[in-house]
């Protein structure tokens, strides 16, 4: 999964592109800033990921949320790629509507709800680094603090009947809400996730599902670039750096 | 050719938050009273099938894989024999 494509050093990122998605664009965007990074679309309906070493599942409004978010796109035919991909290691990251498809196809835990006060989110949010031997999040510090947008009505995370003690116990929860100073508290919690969580990981650490955008903030001129340590870590770990 | 009813309701346990704002408003109706309130949704759908047992082993398989999630909800269905088409 990890070797490169002979002379070419770039690592090739495969956008999943769902009717419905809106984030695909910034996704590509953002991974274009980086010069080891060939990000592409992928159609929903491709049964081939083209060579993808990472695949990103964006963020959106999938088959218009219909039955629950990521209920339907998790039947999208480039869907079953994807798991085969990530059952054999391959780096997958879902982004907010991605999370949500991930969580409906049981390539990560629980599950996502509507809101706490049934409000839509639409803000800055301060997250805590909770582990970094992760592919996703090497090139942070444990305890950091960062600053990615939110954008969603259904991010309130639950276990369900998966359970929530194994899944803190496995360290599972790579990201939680907290406030300025690092504080994983009630106030700080945008949308009533089960123990603050904004982003969590599968037992094999190479899929992460997180309802922040960090694709949104990867350049100066929008306001931040906090999200391109979780990219670059990506193409660190595909790159063996 | 059978009728069938789905209900999708979120687990006991789970918390439902439609629900509890809908519950927050209750008193502004003069309904104070009005406790545990929880959300699903109703799904009416046809199928075919040979038999009823059939037709119930094929709507359960719908339940459990699209209709409902069963990580956070619970789902039962009513099935009748419609009329032929």
């Amino acid at each position: 999964m990890t070797q490169g494509t002979g002379s070419s050093k770039k690592v090739r990122f495969g956008v999943v592109v769902f009717p419905g998605s809106n984030c695909e664009y910034d996704a590509v965007h953002a991974l274009s800033t980086f010069p080891e990074a060939d990000p592409y679309y992928l159609w929903h309906k491709d049964r081939d990921l083209k060579g993808a070493q990472c695949i990103v599942l964006p963020g959106g409004f999938s088959y218009g949320d219909y039955l629950r978010t990521g209920a339907i796109a998790r039947f999208s035919p480039i869907m079953q790629e994807v798991a085969a991909f990530a059952a054999d290691g391959g780096l997958v990251l879902g982004i907010c509507n991605g999370f949500q498809t991930l969580a409906e196809a049981h390539l990560l835990h629980g599950a996502l709800r509507r809101n706490r006060g049934l409000r839509f989110i639409c803000h800055p949010q301060y997250l805590r680094v909770e582990r970094t031997d992760t592919p996703f999040t090497s090139r942070l510090r444990v305890g950091q603090v960062i600053q990615v947008p939110l954008n969603h009505n259904e991010g309130n995370w639950t276990a369900g009947s998966d359970h929530l003690q194994e899944i803190e116990d496995g360290g599972l929860v790579a990201l939680r809400y907290c406030d300025a100073e690092g504080r994983v508290t009630d106030a700080a919690n945008p949308n009533g996730a089960t123990d603050n969580v904004a982003g969590i990981l599968n037992e094999g650490c190479n899929v992460l599902g997180m309802m922040p955008h960090p694709e949104r903030v990867c350049e100066e001129i929008v306001g931040g670039i906090d999200g391109r340590a979780l990219f670059q870590s990506m193409i660190d770990h595909v790159l063996g750096g | 050719m059978y009728k069938v009813s789905v209900y999708v309701t979120p687990k006991a346990g789970v918390v439902d938050p439609q629900g509890a704002v809908i519950e927050r408003a209750m008193p502004a109706l003069g309904h104070s009273g009005a406790a545990n309130i929880r959300v699903g949704r109703y799904i009416t759908l046809e199928v075919p099938g040979a038999d009823p047992d059939s037709a119930k082993a094929d709507v359960d398989d719908m339940c459990r894989k699209l209709l409902a999630n069963p990580i956070i909800e619970d789902y039962r269905f009513e099935i009748t024999a419609g009329e032929e088409a």
